[in-house]
């Protein structure tokens, strides 16, 4: 098989098969659980196809660019470590599935389990196949993710959710610090590749930022293997569903660190540096986690903190800086994902079939599940290491290390004792386990009564406790080739010379064993008192708990922390943001003016004339007014922000902008109409005379804004002036001048800019409009005016009262006619209106108008009619109307032709243009560019109806709630959409 | 002319920044809307005010500044103006519907405490 397809096999598919399982129904439980082990079992051929090459001590790899130019290439590296780890992943990942298809109840949603267990393995196989740092750092952060959801998965329960969140905020952040170191070591070799850093140890070991690195990394590495004092998240990750626990504990999560160290050991290692964080680190962590193991009264802390202290052996083997010790960390590493594994699966069947996992409860299992209590027997013996058990021979390799270790700082003389007393605590937490759990007299008061659990249930514990003995009485046959590839694979030709096998004489590490054995049995019946007592928690160190501090850290930083600073910093206020909001428009203008200077430019004002002067003062007085009037008088400050925009056109009819000038016209008619519309929902404000009187807060609070608005309007008017006065920059003008007819076949260059020079511009433009008008929609759906507002409003009632006390005489109806003569008007216009928007949109082309305006247009036309007619009336007429079928449309058509042009090779929105003679109209400009301006058109059109009508109806169904609606807004609302 | 010009964007720039720091919410579109008037134009006057300026290019002309007004300030406003006008368009439904919701027209959602 190409070595491209097997390795993006091994590790994509688990992330297909992912994404699968979680489309899965939440009931299809089998399918999903065959789903993932197909997966794991396709990823273990895959790294058995790889075995042939990676046997001879070669290396599967594909690289795909990505960004060359910096280095960044995905490069997927299996050499013999990384199948060693890809092996364990997919192996008991596939054991762990087959456990999870029994363990897991029918009324958890298991396909999500299943999906999030096989991206988690996709992420795991990620980290070992990764042939570049960058990369590594990627997947391993996708681990801490999925690890996240794995240990959360019974969310509903709040240790699961504090285990999760603890495991993620440990793992991610030490993810981070890895990322820095891996930055850190790619600026020292000037390569991520792993192959190039691989080369490059020497080079490492002696530059300056080798100890950053190195510090970075471990950091990473030790919040990962929960290394003393980053180890409490893993007890806590206890609460995950046994099968987690049994896969991120054993094989895979928590091996990532040490497989970081062993990959990396052949560049970082050998120094004092790392010899003193590694090996103390791992130390401590032996004797700790050993330590506080016996003395856990749940099985599964109990294997928590026995993995912490396996996870410090290693730790500390690979600290040692000698190549027979990462060969005894290596060999540990399977060991430890055998026993370790089938431990837990066999506390889980305790779990399950008695439904508690406290040693102070069971008792005596021995008899109800006999065949279990075998294996969980073996699998013990091998964690305690007894001979012939797997756990035994790595021990050993492991007392000849601490015997030979050159240590410096009379370590040397501990290290011994040291290997003995872990070995001894050992010994006693194993004992606890077995004894506690399977001996004794008959439980009572067991949740449910024990018995042996589903064959299959127990299969994967047998696989693994069958490998435990296998490799504990032929280490060499079965074990030792796989081991040697993998040493050989991170130590080249420097593998030393080692021997796997139960018998190496009457030595000082079997003395040593049996020592420990015996220290152990001793121990665990010298402290039987103690561990039958009720007392929660180890002696001595019961206080130093690490996740008391981390809790009191995160409470600290993520409430009290960030309250205080919102305190100071953050307002929710609206005023105080728009304040600060000027206040650094300010300064950067200031700064400006401050670094370049200020000075009035050099053109020459041209004479006021008194027409525009007159219209600024009528403009200018219509604005102050509004200003003054906007709180109490809504209605007339609406009317004069109307003739502020009227003096707006008329300033640009002035200045050569009839675009402009149209486009401003039309949209102030809508934007009046719109703003009107919502008044009716706003609260009645009455100035009451005497009822608040001028006080020297408000006053100053005034005065203060009255201030900012003067000197923005100051500001603003001085920098305008200063701008007017300088010859305008002419850096695109030309360029659109001379080829708005020759290239883009329009003499209007406003309009060609907007539909073909700057058309993708305008493409965003109106998909914003579109979003806004269905934003708009949306969030009037559920709208629910304030009470005070539901009533008609003060001049409704009166016209009702009015049409009640004067009833029809032939003669005009107050209500029925109201407006009679501007409606037939405005009806008549009604056609008129349309023709001129289609007259305004085929010129636009070339002369002032196009689908903007035109668009409005339309829009005005049609809320003409709403407003003499009436909803009922304008919608029983104008059922063609449909918004949203207008805003699709305009947005395909624009969108459709952009897209035509690459039919014929060109970029996406290449105009066209010819003149095409039509019959009656003449010629017309046939531009690609008029499709794209009909789409624009039809889009506001659409839009702007769609904002107005939404708006339009709340007063209808304001009425509708309170009485039965009428047929026809019935039928439109149901048209619609709306509820 | 220039100054009739400035003057007029700093009044509708003062009056609009004054109402934006008003407290309630209709205050703060009519100051959004006068505030965009004023933005309007100031873009638009940096392309020079040209009083009788060709707008519409001679067919098969190649224009050139000395005739032709600036077309890309133009341009510019006219995308905005529309724009305006949407979001004008959503800020006042947002703000209705935060009144319906809290009861008070007051920017923050409730009155201040006195």
């Amino acid at each position: 098989m190409p070595d491209t397809l097997l390795l993006l096999t091994l590790v994509v598919l688990p992330f297909v098969g992912a994404i699968a399982a979680g489309l899965l129904p939440t009931h299809a439980r089998n399918t999903a659980a065959a789903m993932a082990g197909s997966v794991a079992l396709i990823g273990l051929l895959m790294v058995w196809a790889a075995y042939p090459t990676v046997s001879d001590g070669g290396v599967v790899q594909a690289t795909f660019a990505w960004m060359p130019s910096l280095g960044l290439n995905l490069t997927l590296r299996l050499d013999g470590l990384a199948w060693l780890f890809a092996g364990l992943v997919t192996g008991i990942g596939a054991l762990v599935v087959l456990y999870a298809r029994y363990y897991m109840a029918d009324a958890d949603p298991v396909p999500r389990f299943f999906a999030f267990l096989l991206a988690f393995m996709g992420a795991m196989t990620g980290v070992v196949v990764s042939g570049n740092l960058v990369q590594l750092a990627f997947f391993w952060e996708l681990t801490s993710l999925f690890s996240f959801l794995l240990i959360g998965y019974w969310h509903h329960t709040a240790s699961a959710r504090d285990g999760a969140r603890m495991a993620l905020t440990v793992t991610a952040t030490g993810g981070l610090a890895l990322f820095a170191g891996v930055l850190a070591l790619g600026h020292i070799v000037g390569s991520y590749e792993l192959d190039a850093v691989l080369a490059a140890g020497d080079r490492i070991r002696e530059h300056p930022l080798y100890a950053t690195a190195l510090v970075l990394i471990l950091l990473g590495v030790m919040t990962k293997s929960a290394q003393f004092p980053f180890h409490f998240w893993l007890p806590n990750a206890m609460a995950a569903p046994t099968p987690v626990s049994a896969y991120l504990h054993s094989a895979t999560l928590v091996k990532a660190g040490i497989f970081l160290m062993a990959r990396l050991w052949p560049v970082l290692a050998g120094t004092e540096a790392w010899f003193l964080i590694v090996c103390t680190a791992g130390l401590v962590t032996m004797l700790f986690g050993a330590y506080v193991a016996i003395f856990q009264n749940d099985l599964k802390g109990l294997l928590a903190y026995s993995t912490i202290s396996h996870l410090g052996l290693i730790t500390l083997l690979l600290g040692l800086n000698s190549e027979l010790a990462l060969v005894a960390a290596v060999f540990h590493v399977l060991n430890h994902a055998a026993f370790k594994a089938s431990l837990f699966m066999a506390a889980g069947i305790i779990d399950h079939e008695t439904g508690t996992r406290d040693i102070r409860q069971l008792s005596g299992l021995n008899r109800s599940m006999p065949f279990t209590a075998r294996l969980a027997l073996v699998a013990a013996a091998a964690m305690a290491g007894v001979p012939l058990l797997n756990g035994f021979i790595s021990k050993e390799m492991f007392f000849a290390e601490a015997i030979s270790a050159d240590a410096p700082l009379g370590l040397a003389n501990m290290l011994p004792f040291a290997a003995m007393l872990g070995s001894a605590f050992s010994v006693a937490y194993s004992l606890r386990f077995i004894h506690g759990a399977f001996f004794g007299p008959d439980p009572v008061d067991l949740p449910r009564a024990p018995h042996e659990p589903a064959t299959w249930m127990r299969f994967p514990v047998e696989i693994l406790v069958l490998t435990c003995i296998m490799v504990g009485i032929l280490p060499a046959a079965t074990v030792g080739p796989f081991l040697a590839i993998a040493v050989r694979s991170v130590l080249g030709n420097d593998v030393p010379d080692y021997s796997l096998s139960v018998w190496h004489g009457l030595n000082l590490p079997l003395l040593m064993s049996f020592l420990a054995l015996a220290g152990g049995v001793a121990l665990y019946l010298l402290l039987q008192r103690r561990l039958r007592s009720d007392v929660e928690g180890e002696p001595l160190l019961h206080h130093l708990e690490g996740r008391r501090i981390f809790e009191r850290a995160m409470v600290f930083l993520s409430w009290r922390l960030a309250r205080r600073v919102e305190g100071i910093a953050g307002t929710r206020r609206l005023q105080p943001q728009l304040r600060l909001i000027l206040a650094i428009a300010f300064l950067a203008g200031g700064a400006a003016v401050w670094q370049r200077g200020f000075g009035p430019g050099n053109l020459p004002s041209t004479p006021v004339d008194p027409v525009l002067a007159l219209i600024w003062a009528a403009g200018g007085t219509c604005a102050l007014g509004a200003a003054v009037l906007a709180k109490f008088h809504r209605f007339a400050a609406l009317i004069l922000v109307s003739g502020v925009g009227l003096a707006v056109v008329l300033t640009f009819v002035w200045f050569s902008a009839p675009d402009l000038a149209l486009t401003q016209l039309t949209v102030e008619v809508v934007t009046t109409v719109l703003l009107l519309l919502g008044l009716r929902w706003l609260p009645q404000r009455r100035r009451v005379p005497g009822e608040r009187g001028p006080e020297v807060l408000t006053l100053t609070r005034r005065l203060r804004d009255l201030g900012i608005a003067v000197g923005a309007g100051g500001g603003l008017a001085t920098l305008s002036y200063a701008v007017m006065t300088r010859t305008p920059p002419d850096l695109l003008a030309l360029d659109f001048l001379a080829r708005a007819y020759t290239e883009g076949g329009g003499t209007n260059v406003v309009n060609v800019t907007l539909v073909d020079f700057r058309g993708f511009d305008t493409l965003g433009e109106i998909f914003v409009v579109a979003a806004v008008a269905l934003a708009t929609y949306a969030l009037l759906r559920r709208f629910r005016p304030a009470p005070d507002s539901l009533e008609a409003p003060m001049q409704q009632l009166h016209q009702h009262a009015l049409a009640a006390a004067r009833p029809a005489s032939g003669e005009a109806r107050p209500t029925a006619d109201w407006l009679l003569v501007p409606a037939v008007l405005a009806r008549l216009l009604f056609p008129v209106m349309l023709l001129v928007a289609v007259f305004l949109l085929l010129r636009g082309h070339d002369l002032p108008g196009g689908g903007f305006s035109a668009g409005m247009v339309v829009a005005i036309a049609v809320i003409l009619q709403y407003m003499i007619g009436g909803i009922e009336w304008t919608e029983d007429r104008l059922s063609w109307l449909r918004p949203q079928v207008w805003i699709g449309a305009g947005l395909l058509l624009s969108v459709g032709t952009g897209v035509t042009a690459w039919a014929f090779g060109r970029p996406f929105l290449t105009s066209y243009f010819a003149y095409v003679e039509l019959p009656v109209i003449g010629k017309v400009p046939a531009a690609s560019a008029l499709a794209f301006d009909i789409g624009v058109f039809a889009l506001v059109v659409g839009a702007t109806l769609l904002m107005l009508v939404a708006l339009a109806h709340q007063s209808v169904r304001g009425r509708r709630a309170a009485s039965p609606a009428s047929a026809p807004a019935a039928r439109f609302l149901a048209t619609v959409g709306e509820d | 002319m220039q100054l009739v010009v400035s003057l007029a964007i700093g009044l509708l720039a003062g009056s609009g920044v004054w109402l934006l720091l008003r407290a309630r919410t209709f205050q703060v579109i009519i100051g959004l809307a006068l505030l965009s008037y004023a933005v309007n134009l100031f873009i638009f006057s940096t392309g020079g005010l040209r009083t009788g300026a060709e707008a519409i290019l001679q067919p098969g002309e190649v224009g050139s500044l000395a005739r032709y007004a600036d077309p890309v300030p133009q341009a510019l406003v006219l995308t905005a103006i529309v724009i305006g006008f949407a979001t004008t368009a959503l800020l006042l439904v947002v703000l209705l519907a935060a009144r319906g919701l809290t009861g008070t027209d007051h920017v923050d959602g409730r009155e201040r405490e006195r």
